[in-house]
């Protein structure tokens, strides 16, 4: 079990961040629509999900492991390098950081307008839509880490757990403060898991290429320092380029006109 | 249907190449480029992916401060 923890915890902190954005969406809909179409469309996307890791878990784990890394790795580093990208540009100031709050009061504001229509046995379609594509996308995403994770490492079972606690968790803590978990630090998060998604696609992807990483997997313990450095790195860099295309852009102040005048 | 196939093509391409294909095309063509230098040059060379992963992602972000992407 040792061996598998740092496994179960990649998995953990990667599915706890689609847990929190797919329990925003639930909350949203069960709060202000009803709770029964909500669970309806919830249970439908779980069922799915299931379905889903049903036929691709076996199916991914009888791969030769050098196929499977180099297919797998690949995947990785690309939605790992996406999720740094965002985060980076969030951390710099290029972008909207993800407030879970502000997330939930507009599917609130958007729930409420809705009008209430039954089909297909489903007394609110809006809510049972709202809430299965919530939970299906970001399941999926959910379902892509425990797979890949768990399929590289010959170690399915581990990731299970690890997606399994994450989701524990999450939901428990909504059910406890009733509100989207908007505390939980989440682009920190994201670029946490964006620096592991990344470092793993790369060494995987790699080795699957026919490399031998110097130290073997312990090559890892230096590829994820120096992949969060880089990181940073560019964040920092960014951030410096943005303040000052702010400041350049700005009007000049009434001191500086002064200043200029008299001197 | 042909609506229904096209959703569904977006929806993988937003999934796992996202906002920008350049990463994912650069990450494709350094991971080709390795597995060429290991197998026909037999060159070691398992800086290449993370140095073409970094350049990418650098490039990236640039394009997309720069307003290009």
């Amino acid at each position: 079990m040792t061996a598998a923890l740092p496994l179960v915890l990649t998995v953990f902190v990667a599915c706890a961040v689609e847990a929190i954005e797919a329990l925003t969406i639930v909350l949203a809909a069960g709060l202000t629509r009803q709770w029964r179409s909500t669970f309806q469309g919830m249970a439908a996307a779980l069922v799915v999900l299931a379905v889903i890791v049903g036929v691709l878990g076996p199916t991914i784990t009888l791969l030769p492991l050098t196929a499977l890394r180099l297919v797998v790795g690949a995947l990785l580093a690309i939605f790992g390098l996406q999720w740094l990208r965002k985060a980076i540009l969030r951390a710099a100031g290029y972008k909207a950081r993800h407030d879970e709050a502000s997330a939930y009061l507009r599917e609130v504001a958007a729930a409420k307008a809705a009008p209430e229509v039954a089909k297909r046995g489903v007394s609110d379609w809006y809510a049972f839509t709202l809430t299965f594509k919530g939970v299906l996308l970001e399941g999926l995403e959910v379902v892509f880490i425990v797979i890949t994770f768990g399929g590289n490492q010959h170690n399915l079972g581990a990731a299970v757990v690890g997606a399994a606690i994450a989701v524990v968790v999450v939901t428990v803590a909504g059910i406890a403060v009733r509100a989207p978990l908007a505390k939980v630090p989440e682009n920190a998060l994201k670029f946490v898991v964006g620096i592991m998604l990344t470092s793993f696609g790369t060494f995987w992807g790699a080795e699957g290429a026919g490399v031998k990483w110097p130290g073997n997997d312990a090559a890892l313990l230096v590829l994820v320092p120096v992949v969060a450095l880089v990181s940073l790195g560019y964040a920092v860099w960014l951030r410096r380029v943005h303040r000052l295309s702010q400041a350049a852009a700005r009007p000049p102040t009434a001191f500086s006109e002064t200043e200029e005048v008299t001197s | 249907m042909l609506r229904a196939l096209k959703s569904f093509g977006a929806f993988w391409y937003d999934f796992v190449i996202g906002d920008d294909w350049h990463v994912a095309a650069i990450v494709v063509a350094a991971l080709a480029l390795t597995a060429l230098l290991v197998h026909v040059a037999g060159v070691n060379a398992w800086w290449l992916v993370p140095l073409a992963a970094f350049a990418a992602l650098g490039w990236s972000l640039r394009r997309a401060t720069s307003g290009k992407s």
